[in-house]
């Protein structure tokens, strides 16, 4: 394991729990870092500052778990979910994000970081969707905090996803369909990435995961790493002691950190779940701690999938061919196992985890729960935290479609 | 040895960029061509990238017209060889590209193979002074160039930074935002050039320009140089859509380059000497 200090779950260790393997070319054991154009350096200073200053304050944190609380509907259940564990064979427990206001642990970062736009006076919230779930929960913070609300969808996304593009219009937001490059998730993001070059005076670039260039990947992981505290003190009232594992599924990495963080001085195994795609080793993949290089995406340094590899994955939440920077670290220095799940395995569990408890668990989700499944058959764990962190309702469509076709 | 500094040799130098490779390969050899002979001192070589963060429509549509042409970096090195100009070239292009090409990773195989080819020098849009240190070497052991952008909000550790890196000349940005040609060459200049006034390299101006009479109000604002992309770009742009040929095109460029690098002429003339820097 690292040689961290024990992170201070105060919520004023910001200095302090980025990385002490950091060196200078980045923030998380040489990833991470801040790979933009120089006109974009000022914000991301002044929002560098903002968080050091606003977020770290008593107040802001007391308005930021009250409206968690009242509006969104924290802390979400650590669910027992006793047909599953007999059915897979270890005791599985499940940190229902799901219930979350909004259908996805999307929420935790957009209040936050809405809460911080705010604070500094800005105007208009952008941001990159892929699910369309962080697109939803930032259109609601947009609505709640009255912010001019613009979301970028690869048109891929939009089509596959087109519940949630109606939803976010509902709510006021411009959709944006980006329709160059693979239409998808990372094509959102630079145009998103682009509208904050222009906008830089008045808008905040809601990031929507533990990636992008410092700040954003540390702050996501501030307002997401709320799912792990919760689950750490959850497990421990039920059961009265730490999982052996967490499992999470990994996009950018925002529900994953966000359940890891609270555990990570801890003697609890990570475990992530890639988008595999048509397996790591096809040319169909999302999974570039699985199979990938060090490179530079984004405006990070990190695992990025290898150019000869099409982007894919069935869940649009996970269909991204980078990776937020800690995740590279964690990989890098053997504290978490990522493994490629793959599209059939994702909706093998989907499948399962709706017939035996009755949750249907979004797409991305239940590449988590597949993992939770090979591990309970290694017999290793058998303890198992998965963070559940979305509902699967937007997954439908694209959900009868597959099954029909395969019952064909 | 790297040859910008002879582009600043003799008065202002005209830095016009253009995406290579747009629309296609042949065409875009010709149009270099044509802005040496329309008196380009330097040329800023755009190696597309897919993701180009940093620019506006008019040079994210070139990107996309060049890609599709199948321009690698491989094809943009065998352009480069094959490119008949004598002036100083730098490549502009997104650190991915350089940090991924080649057997190792990191930038030195890409400064190799660019210095091999005549390149003297980068601009990395994306890449910060605090994260340019293995470019910085890479450069450094090839006897290249490393420009880098300052924005109107570049100040205090920052700019100091980029001090410290910064060789050939530095890339001045003339306003906020991306790059495009607009009417209005924001007074921010003036005021960037002031805070540069003691950088010892020196100063190009660029974002926005795109007339003769532009280029001479910044010559005669204080900038060593000028840098014209979109303005060009557009040339390109309205060519290939009108199906016009290359020649015409070429033309065009040679005949729109020679108004720019006659304006910053004319600015030297216009200057006036600047009561804080005498
Ligand atoms: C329900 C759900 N889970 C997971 C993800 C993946 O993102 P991350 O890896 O940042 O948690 C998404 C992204 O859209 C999502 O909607």
């Amino acid at each position: 394991m690292s040689d961290h200090e024990p992170s201070d779950r105060s919520g004023n260790a910001v200095e302090s729990s980025k990385s002490d393997e950091s060196d200078d070319s980045g923030d998380f054991g040489g990833f991470g870092g801040r790979y933009v154009p120089e006109v974009m350096e000022e914000p991301l200073d002044q929002l560098t500052e903002a968080f050091e200053t606003i977020v770290q304050t008593p107040e802001f944190h007391a308005e930021f778990r009250e409206i968690l609380e009242q509006y969104a509907g924290r802390p979400t259940p650590l669910y027992y979910a006793a047909n599953l564990s007999e059915e897979y064979g270890a005791d599985i427990f499940l940190k229902r994000e799901d219930l979350l206001h909004g259908g996805a642990h999307k929420m935790n970062n957009a209040v936050g970081q809405a809460l911080l736009a705010k604070k500094a006076g800005k105007e208009r919230l952008i941001a990159e969707t892929g699910a369309g779930q962080h697109g939803t929960a930032t259109a609601m913070v947009g609505a709640l905090f009255d912010l001019d609300t613009e979301i970028y969808m690869g048109k891929k996304d939009a089509n596959r996803q087109r519940m949630n593009v109606f939803r976010m219009r509902l709510m006021g937001a411009e959709v944006n369909e980006v329709t160059r490059g693979g239409k998808g998730l990372a094509d959102a993001v630079d145009a998103a990435l682009e509208d904050f070059a222009h906008n830089v005076e008045d808008t905040h670039y809601l990031v929507g995961s533990a990636v992008g260039p410092d700040p954003f990947p540390w702050m996501v992981r501030e307002f997401q790493s709320v799912i792990g505290e919760e689950a750490r003190k959850q497990i421990r009232e039920q059961t009265g002691s730490l999982p052996d594992a967490a499992v999470a599924c990994v996009g950018g990495g925002s529900n994953a950190i966000g359940l890891f963080h609270a555990f990570r001085d801890d003697d609890v195994a990570f475990y992530g779940g890639e988008g595999g795609g048509e397996g790591a080793d096809s040319k169909r993949h999302a999974a570039p701690l699985t199979k990938g290089r060090d490179d530079v995406i984004h405006g990070m340094r990190t695992r990025v999938i290898d150019d000869d590899v099409e982007v894919h994955s069935v869940s649009a939440g996970l269909d991204y061919p980078g990776v937020g920077p800690e995740h590279a670290m964690f990989r890098a220095i053997g504290r978490c196992e990522y493994r490629g799940i793959t599209d059939d395995e994702a909706l093998e569990a989907f499948r399962t985890l709706s017939e035996t408890e009755g949750i249907i668990p979004a797409l991305e989700s239940s590449h988590g729960l597949a993992l939770a499944k090979q591990l309970a058959e290694e017999g290793e764990h058998e303890t198992i935290v998965v963070n559940l962190s979305g509902r699967g309702d937007k997954d439908m469509e694209q959900a009868a479609e597959l099954f029909f076709l395969q019952s064909e | 040895m790297s040859r910008v500094p002879e582009a600043f040799e003799d008065g202002p130098a005209f830095i016009p960029y253009l995406a290579v490779g747009d629309p296609d390969y042949e065409s875009s050899l010709e149009y270099v061509e044509a802005l040496e002979r329309g008196g380009a001192d330097l040329i800023e070589l755009g190696l597309p990238f897919s993701e180009p963060i940093a620019e506006g429509p008019t040079i994210q549509s070139a990107v996309v017209r060049s890609l599709e042409g199948g321009m690698t970096p491989t094809r943009f090195f065998e352009f480069v060889e094959e490119l008949d100009v004598d002036v100083p070239l730098v490549c502009m292009t997104y650190y991915n590209l350089i940090y991924q090409y080649g057997d190792e990773p990191g930038p030195r195989p890409f400064v190799e193979k660019a210095a091999e080819v005549g390149i003297d020098g980068f601009v990395v849009p994306d890449l910060p002074a605090e994260e340019a240190g293995p470019l910085r070497e890479a450069c450094d052991e090839f006897d290249r160039d490393l420009v880098f952008i300052v924005a109107p909000t570049t100040r205090g550790e920052r700019l100091e930074r980029i001090m410290d890196q910064v060789s050939g000349y530095v890339y001045v940005q003339a306003r906020l935002g991306v790059t495009g040609a607009q009417e209005d060459v924001s007074d921010q200049t003036g005021q960037s050039l002031d805070r540069l006034a003691q950088w010892d390299v020196p100063k190009a101006v660029g974002f926005g320009i795109k007339t003769g009479e532009h280029a001479a109000n910044i010559v005669a604002g204080g900038a060593d140089g000028i840098i014209v992309g979109s303005a060009l770009v557009d040339i390109v742009a309205e060519g290939h859509e009108n199906g016009d040929s290359a020649a015409e095109v070429a033309d065009r460029l040679e005949t729109k380059a020679r108004e720019l690098k006659d304006g910053a002429l004319r600015g030297v003339e216009q200057r006036v000497p600047h009561p804080e820097r005498q």
